[in-house]
């Protein structure tokens, strides 16, 4: 239902698996006792005359750079570096899947004020400086995850060893923080890997697979993983890779194993070039100019980077630390970082089952309807290992939905994360088909055929003649009432509604609807599915729009008043863009569909009366009819020619909006108000579905608004938008608009209370 | 007792041209020429008359295009009857086992009494292809009309198109190269490079004993047309650790342990073998060598246990047949990499992979050295793919007859020998004793030379023919 926004896709899909929450006790409080104590996170072994340090967080799945844990390294690292009998050491972690998974988050964030979190950043600095600057080779043996700090102490590594290991990966995930590389990484990494890759890695903060960073030179050897052999793979590949290590460890400290590397002709020719400063001004132009193109200057932490990264290019070490502590110091107590940190958070809350275990796990799932949700649904189904029936009515229908499973796993084999026979493999488990066969064995059935109450009917007591008294029936619909569909079934405790986003395999929100006749095991399997198949979960209640296409509508509604009032598309994509949007009303209309827009319109214009009027719903609904359905049809708002990236403005559509002409009131109308207008409206309305129970909590109001709909990611989501930006304020200004054009603006209960009382917040 | 003596499966004999290392004597032959090497030799040496050969089977794993029934052109090559069936069939490096098995399987069916069996790879010539992209315009070319055509198709070959495409270098289904996975696999059960290189070297001992006690009497001389006699293999080549020591990691650097010398060679060689059913060759007047009894083919993840066929194959067949690892007086595994050989042995005497990965209790247990390899292996006297099954089968027939013993298991895991195969796991075993076990066996043979087509690990038990001899 709604589009991707680059910038959302890649905090998305990367944010997961990066810095993770210590549970329990705070770290802090036993800090000061923790070198009278047992050490519990750190311990190390020499083996002849080679140290093996292993870092095993016992409390966590992962290993973060807590207080704990820095305060032991820097004991052992005492112990090591003062025994003379120790030639070179071994930095390893006896975690299986994670070698360091960054900065402890919770530490940054109870800081409190920015010196505070530059003395943190300061303080890692000094340990890897150590670290670096080491008399004994250090060899850095990394299995699994080995990210943000985890990466930045790696560097500081004399030397590192990687598993080919699927989970082996290396980043700079700080920037999707709102953070830096705060421990040395903004200086080190530049020059281990190049500017231009320095910068790359560092401003998406991608996951980079370890061949890739053996190529780029982040990493120097790699190790294969085993199989079973006289222990467990994984147990076994840590050994191995820990004996590979000790043995160049050894040859580093004896000489055996050169430390310069070979350097292609590429890189001399690269780096010679970067010896210039016009060229590296140019570089830094360069960078400049996209980061502020993507960001609209929304987000502060990639300018940040940059300029750490020129201070110490262009100045020297000393002002390159200095920057980056500072700089982090100061990132660490903006609003986006706080954000994205919520969101972060929002996102590791929305991954887990709060309804528990079901009684059985789905191991057959169909899917009706081979369309672009049928096919995207059964694309993240069979890749997870589920069989998975993909059934249409026609031929067609069905040939181009398995067309669209195959190519989707074919990228993935171009991207090289999966090889051809992999493919084939997974694709054994899908079944394409035309009639009900099997489905007596299907344990779950998600429908995705049209939207139409009458269609979705005769659908569901199809499937219930043939599937088995367990099987749950979920209807994927962006707004038809969940009730509604249940009530032709004779079964409705195992009806519940799965609304995916399209497209299904990159957008990872899925909005979970019950009635209240949905059985809790019903929807805590529709959770297990969704969480199977990799999706960030809200679960909602009924509702015409649910929640993410109630928040939309209004939203819309406002934009094509806004076309209306003779505001053009382009000019409308700029103003939300520039607001923190990732992809702009007009171009959002288009992409979700002219048609669908109109429907869903008209089917809430129904339900909820005039407050959800705005714009004229006839303008859309001519649209259609002249074939403006979007982005499907070739044209919309814009006009979409395949090959072409550059988009125009559909010239037909200006006579259409001239025939809806609307005057502008100049007292609301500004540019600022035109963006106010838009995102109260979305804003006010999320605030309402919870106040209404819709919505069970804030947390999952924001996770959705920006995993589903690209609310501006720097803001956190509605939710922490009221709480930063002020109830109070959102009032002010809703008030004004209400004046002009009444009950759409105005603003609900809760959001009144909380505008009263500025002790009420919707987060902590 | 005719009827149960009916099913009883005996091999005649064996024999094998020398095994050369590749791009040596044999250089340009084709591959079919070595097949007619063997398979002319088993006719002289066992004076089997043609027309009694009921059908002829050989295997065959890197094909030559022109020859692709490389069993037709060999046996016709041969001097067999026009009259004689003959078909070709591939299953890696236990080819010429999946060759025997399916002759066994066309005896006990009744379809015949006499089959020749064998396998040849010829690995101084393989086929290196046009790449597709040339390949399709050639063929467009072929369908091209108009001059105009043609010419637009010849003017749109750029430099790709000319970049020639080699075998395979590394399995399908993984694209992990065989003795990378070798390594791999060593590394898993922690076999040393020590240890690798002892049991090569232990191999080459072994093997040059034999050669020069006379034992490898499996081989027949091969006359290279236009050429010299061949009539010893040519990579047995007994060294020294510290030689050996000297060599790096052929596949995994800079860390790895599997070496050239550790690691079986690219060989060319054919071998062959004559199957009878038991009455059939009495009736001949044939002294048969073994009696072939059992045999079990299991599958395994091609990834990472790839290699480990015979751990998984040996106990299978065993207990099929109700005997135990003691039972067993010979021993005939093919060597793919020492590595591999170390990291089975590995595997057999470990509880925690017998529990965790073959879902058995306790191990499988360590066929004794002493009766392990003991004339060679495929390290030393070279690795023809799809010949190696013959050779290990015929070895362990003269085993038993020169040590006295009764029961012998052969196992092969279908490893290529270096980088070329196409490969999955497969082991191949087969065994041997003095008994006529009849009736049992009989079923055996039925279900598994036609059910278990599709899997991949072979045993084979063979009998002895001692109590055969005594009887005549």
């Amino acid at each position: 239902m709604a589009a991707v926004g680059s910038l959302l896709g890649v905090l998305s899909r990367s944010a997961t698996r990066r810095y993770t929450l210590r549970s329990g006790l705070s770290p802090r409080t036993f800090a000061v006792a923790s070198s009278m104590l047992a050490r519990t996170h750190v311990s190390y072994e020499i083996k002849d005359d080679v140290a093996i340090i292993r870092i095993n967080d016992p409390n966590s799945k992962v290993n973060t750079l807590s207080v704990q844990l820095q305060q032991e390294m820097t004991e052992v690292m005492n112990e090591v570096l003062g025994n003379e009998a120790v030639k070179s050491a071994v930095l390893i972690s006896s975690k299986p899947g994670c070698f360091i998974a960054g900065a402890d988050i919770n530490m940054i964030q109870a800081c409190g004020t920015a010196e505070k979190v530059s003395s943190l950043s300061s303080e890692g600095q000094k340990m890897f400086e150590r670290v670096e600057k080491s008399p004994i080779p250090i060899v850095a043996a990394i299995n699994g995850s080995c990210l943000g700090g985890g990466l930045e102490f790696a560097i500081a590594c004399r030397y590192r060893i990687a598993t080919k290991n699927k989970k082996t990966v290396l980043g700079t995930p700080e920037v999707m923080l709102g953070l830096l590389p705060g421990a040395g990484g903004t200086q080190r990494l530049p020059k281990m890997v190049g500017l231009p890759s320095a910068f790359d890695m560092m401003l998406t903060g991608r996951n980079i697979r370890a061949d890739k960073a053996k190529k780029m030179g982040l990493v120097d050897q790699l190790v294969d993983t085993l199989g079973p052999g006289l222990k467990g793979p994984e147990e076994r590949t840590i050994e191995y890779l820990e004996e590979v290590a000790v043995g160049v460890a050894r040859g580093l400290a004896d000489k055996k194993v050169p430390m310069t590397k070979t350097k292609s002709t590429m890189e001399k020719i690269q780096e010679y070039v970067m010896g210039f400063e016009f060229v590296r001004n140019q570089v830094y132009k360069t960078v400049n100019n996209k980061v502020m193109k993507q960001t609209k200057g929304l987000y502060p932490a990639p300018m940040k980077i940059i300029e750490c990264v020129k201070a110490g290019i262009e100045q020297g070490p000393d002002a390159g630390y200095l920057a980056e502590s500072q700089n982090f110091g100061k990132l660490a107590m903006t609003s986006e970082s706080r954000a994205l940190i919520g969101l972060y958070h929002g996102q590791v809350a929305c991954k887990k089952n709060r309804f528990g275990v079901p009684d059985r796990e789905v191991k057959t799932l169909a899917i009706l309807g081979a369309g672009l949700m049928g096919a995207g649904i059964a694309q993240v189904t069979v890749d997870k290992g589920v069989n998975t029936i993909l059934k249409d009515t026609t031929v067609e229908g069905l040939s181009r939905g398995q067309q669209q499973v195959y190519k989707g796993l074919n990228d993935r084999v171009k991207k090289r994360s999966l090889t051809s026979f992999e493919r084939d493999s997974i694709l054994s488990k899908l079944t394409g088909q035309l009639d009900y066969g099997g489905f007596e064995k299907a344990d779950m059935v998600v429908e995705a055929v049209f939207e139409d109450l009458n269609i979705k009917h005769a659908v569901l007591k199809e499937v219930e003649a043939v599937i088995p008294p367990h099987c749950i029936f979920a209807t994927n619909t962006s707004a038809l009432p969940i009730k509604d569909i249940a009530a032709a079934s004779k079964r409705p405790d195992k009806v519940i509604g799965m609304h995916y986003f399209s497209p299904v395999d990159k957008m990872q929100l899925l909005e979970i609807i019950t009635t209240d006749k949905t059985s809790r095991d019903t929807t805590a399997s529709a959770v297990a599915v969704g969480l199977k198949q990799g999706k960030v979960i809200i679960v909602v209640g009924d509702g015409p729009g649910f929640y993410t296409t109630r928040c939309l509508a209004p939203m819309l509604a406002e934009a094509v008043r806004v076309l209306q009032e003779g505001v053009d598309p382009k000019k409308l994509d700029t103003l939300t863009t520039g607001f923190g949007f990732p992809v702009g009303a007009a171009t959002l209309a288009d992409e979700v569909g002219i048609d669908v827009a109109a429907h869903v319109a008209e089917d809430l214009g129904k339900a909820f009366g005039s407050r959800f009027g705005g714009g004229n719903v006839e303008l859309l609904k001519t649209m259609v009819e002249k074939g403006f359905k979007g982005r499907k049809s070739g044209k919309g708002c814009y006009i979409y020619q395949p090959g072409l990236k550059r988009k125009d403005i559909n010239p037909e559509i200006e006579e259409i909006l001239e025939r809806f002409k609307m005057t502008p009131h100049p007292t609301v109308s500004s540019d600022s108000d035109v963006q106010y207008r838009l995102v109260t409206r979305f804003v006010n309305e999320a605030v309402l579905c919870l106040q209404e129970g819709i919505l069970n909590n804030p947390v999952e109001g924001d996770i959705g608004a920006v995993f589903g709909l690209g609310f501006p990611p720097c803001l956190g989501g509605p939710f922490r938008y009221v709480d930063s930006f002020g109830a109070d304020k959102i009032v002010e200004k809703m008030r004004r608009f209400e004046d002009v054009y009444g009950n759409q603006f105005t603003p609900c209960q809760l959001l009144l209370d909380h505008a009263k009382d500025p002790s009420k917040r919707f987060h902590k | 007792t005719f009827v149960f003596r009916m099913f009883n499966i005996v091999l005649v004999d064996g024999v094998r041209t020398p095994f050369l290392l590749s791009g040596t004597s044999y250089s340009d032959l084709m591959p079919h020429d070595l097949g007619r090497g063997a398979l002319q030799g088993l006719l002289n040496r066992t004076g089997v008359p043609k027309e009694i050969v009921d059908h002829i089977i050989y295997g065959i794993v890197i094909q030559e295009v022109k020859t692709s029934n490389v069993a037709r052109e060999a046996a016709l090559g041969a001097g067999f009857s026009d009259k004689t069936p003959a078909h070709t069939v591939t299953m890696a490096c236990i080819s010429s086992n999946q060759a025997m098995t399916s002759a066994v399987g066309l005896i006990a069916a009744g379809q015949c009494d006499v089959v020749v069996a064998g396998g040849v790879e010829f690995m101084s010539d393989v086929p290196i292809r046009h790449s597709r992209k040339m390949r399709k315009t050639m063929l467009s070319l072929n369908k091209a009309k108009t001059l105009g055509q043609r010419l637009s198709l010849l003017g749109s070959i750029r430099m790709g198109h000319l970049m020639p495409e080699l075998p395979a270098v590394a399995e399908f289904s993984t694209a992990e190269s065989m003795g990378h996975s070798a390594d791999r696999l060593a590394a898993a059960f922690g076999v040393t490079r020590v240890e690798q290189d002892e049991y090569a070297l232990r191999s080459h001992r072994l093997a040059k004993k034999a050669q020069d006690e006379g034992l490898l009497s499996d081989i027949i001389s091969f006359q290279v047309p236009g050429k010299n006699i061949i009539s010893a293999d040519n990579g047995i080549r007994p060294t020294s650790m510290e030689q050996m020591g000297k060599l790096k990691p052929a596949f995994v650097k800079p860390h790895g342990t599997v070496t050239a010398a550790n690691s079986s060679f690219l060989t060319d060689g054919a071998s062959a073998v004559l199957i009878m059913s038991e009455e059939k060759a009495l009736a001949l007047g044939y002294k048969p060598k073994a009696y072939l009894r059992d045999f079990v083919y299991v599958s395994q993840d091609p990834k990472d246990q790839l290699l480990l066929g015979p751990t998984y194959a040996t106990p299978k067949v065993l207990e099929k047949s109700g005997l135990t690892m003691e039972d067993i007086d010979v021993f005939e595994f093919h060597e793919a990499f020492a590595g591999q050989i170390v990291a089975n042995l590995k595997a057999m005497d470990s509880d925690w992979f017998a529990q965790n990965c073959m879902g058995r209790k306790s191990k499988v247990g360590v066929p004794p050295m002493e009766k392990f390899n003991t004339w060679g292996g495929s390290l030393s006297l070279g690795h023809p793919f799809a010949a190696t099954g013959c050779r290990l089968v015929t070895t362990v027939a003269h085993r038993l007859q020169k040590e006295g013993g009764q029961y012998g298991v052969v196992a092969a895991c279908a490893a290529g020998g270096q980088v070329f195969l196409p490969k999955y796991t497969y082991a191949q075993l087969a065994r041997a004793d003095t008994e006529y076990s009849r009736g049992a066996t009989v079923q055996v043979f039925l279900v598994h030379s036609f059910g278990l087509f599709s899997v991949h690990v072979l045993c084979m038990k063979m009998t002895m023919c001692k109590s055969v001899q005594k009887h005549f």
